[in-house]
């Protein structure tokens, strides 16, 4: 479904060398369709999470090349979620999600209906008000995706975002998401080290080795769209699953 | 940071211990003062203070509101002067390189040294004690607001340069609030020492200069002999201190409740 949509990024023999010598990627060469939903597999410390800085312009690779067929994300076109939710904790809900629009210069009662609709699409009505520190792992979570969506990306990358969060939220979390996904039609690049949540999210899942990390393996994932919850206990997801597991264990210690 | 209200019991529990050592030491004293017939003007018992404060209360209130004013006056700059240099700092490398070591030549000197000179360059007394008692105070709001400014989030930092922030947005939106708790946390340091630059400040211009503040009638008193009134003196500059004090921490959490939400 997603093989004939053209290019997003199309990343060439990416090196990232650190100042100390340290090789993070080496040779990692990355095709992302427009609007797909990719997730990035690997072991810690492999250079998933300096990959995504690398797409998001934080970082800069000291090898390869990083193309942008329809050219680069301008200002606000790049969502970014983190691992922690990464909130300003002297801000309630509703200003921590104007915030990527304050600082575009938007006025608050020029983008009312924006933030509001991010906040409806994350399920955070009634919560516009409180703190972060008032609210659960989860809530803080939905927090940072909406912050991430209300400037309507073109691009959304998410380094492990739900790690930290129980099975049962991160469960709800990841069904959520495709929700969003469906609405937002935004390209997705998601890293997680949970293979099970990469392949239920994903319409390809790419492997990558430990550092100094190399895309390793690819797996465009055929299983019916959208996704229902169902679909984590069937053979097919489970045979999947396993297939990129043993790339992982291959690859990846 | 914020512990809301502690339970009527707990105030008790953690408050009478102190109350009552003090009490006992004052009864100790008072005890003792009496028992060994101490003259007056080598130790007066509590009561007598007590007594001193209540007749001299006219003149020692005026001298406490002039010292008051002076340490009120170099508390706000040294928040002011403190802070915004702290901000003007980190805006570039350079600056902080080549401001902060004149701010450390400022705070190592002892001010007793300098006070006289600037006694001497500065023509209003008045402005005079609250320079010095500045010079005492800043240091701590300065240094706290330095650190707190570059403790921001590394991860925030990443969103607001994701979202192309200006430095001046960094600053205002992201650096500014982070340092909020560190900046407060200084000036509650800077509330005792503005109290002590103004005090030294007023002994070093001592009866050279219209200013009567509280240290003024310390040395006065010391000079005639009146030991109790001395000690009326110490004992309102121990209070002012610990009023200074509490009233920064209340308003520190205030602040902070405000900032990071009511409690919950």
């Amino acid at each position: 479904m997603t093989e004939n949509r053209p290019a997003l990024i199309d990343a060439i023999g990416l090196g990232r060398m650190f100042n100390d010598g340290t090789k993070a990627l080496d040779r990692v060469t990355l095709n992302i369709p427009t609007g797909s939903f990719t997730s990035i597999v690997g072991p810690s410390g492999c250079g998933k999470s300096t990959l995504l800085r690398m797409l998001a312009g934080l970082d800069i690779p000291t090898a390869g090349a990083l193309d942008w067929p329809d050219g680069r994300p301008a200002e606000g076109e790049t969502g970014f979620v983190f691992q922690e939710a990464t909130l300003l904790p002297w801000a309630n809900v509703w200003d921590n999600i104007y915030l990527p629009l304050r600082l575009a210069g938007r006025s608050r009662e020029a983008v009312t209906d924006d933030v509001e609709a991010a906040i409806r699409l994350v399920g955070l009505d009634g919560f516009e008000q409180s703190y972060p520190r008032q609210l659960s792992g989860g809530m803080k979570m939905r927090t940072s995706v909406a912050r991430a969506l209300v400037t309507k990306p073109r691009m959304l990358l998410m380094d492990e975002p739900f790690a930290a969060l129980d099975e049962i939220t991160r469960l709800r979390l990841n069904d959520d998401l495709l929700r969003i996904f469906d609405v937002q039609q935004c390209t997705i690049i998601f890293v997680t080290h949970s293979v099970f949540e990469a392949v239920y999210l994903s319409q390809r899942v790419v492997v990558m080795s430990r550092r100094p990390g190399r895309v390793v393996a690819g797996h465009t994932i055929d299983l019916p769209w959208p996704r229902l919850p169902a679909l984590r206990t069937s053979a097919e997801f489970g045979k999947i699953c396993r297939a990129v597991s043993d790339d992982l264990e291959k690859y990846g210690s | 940071m914020m512990d809301g209200e502690i339970s009527e019991i707990g105030i008790s529990k953690v408050t009478a211990p102190p109350i009552l050592i003090g009490l006992g030491f004052l009864i100790f004293w008072e005890v003792a003062v009496r028992l060994f017939d101490v003259p007056p003007y080598v130790l007066p018992g509590p009561l007598l203070i007590l007594a001193t404060l209540w007749t001299d209360t006219g003149l020692l209130m005026g001298s406490l509101w002039i010292t008051l004013k002076i340490t009120l006056a170099a508390l706000l700059a040294a928040a002011l002067g403190g802070a915004g240099l702290a901000f003007v700092m980190s805006r570039a490398p350079w600056l902080e390189r080549s401001l902060l070591p004149y701010a450390i030549v400022a705070q190592v000197t002892p001010i007793v040294a300098i006070a006289p000179l600037i006694i001497i360059w500065i023509d209003n007394d008045f402005a005079a004690l609250v320079v010095c008692a500045w010079i005492v105070a800043f240091f701590p709001v300065l240094a706290n607001t330095m650190a707190g400014l570059k403790s921001a989030d590394r991860h925030l930092h990443d969103l607001f340069r994701l979202y192309w922030a200006s430095r001046m947005q960094t600053q205002t939106l992201l650096e500014a609030p982070t340092a909020l708790p560190y900046f407060l946390a200084g000036l509650r340091i800077s509330g005792g020492l503005a109290l002590i630059g103004a005090v030294v400040a007023e002994f070093v211009a001592g009866s050279g200069g219209a200013a009567t503040g509280l240290a003024y009638r310390i040395l006065e008193a010391g000079y005639r002999l009146q030991i109790p009134s001395l000690f009326a003196a110490l004992v309102l500059l121990s209070l002012a201190g610990i009023a200074i004090y509490a009233l920064l921490s209340w308003f520190s959490r205030w602040a902070l409740r405000r900032c990071y939400g009511g409690e919950d």
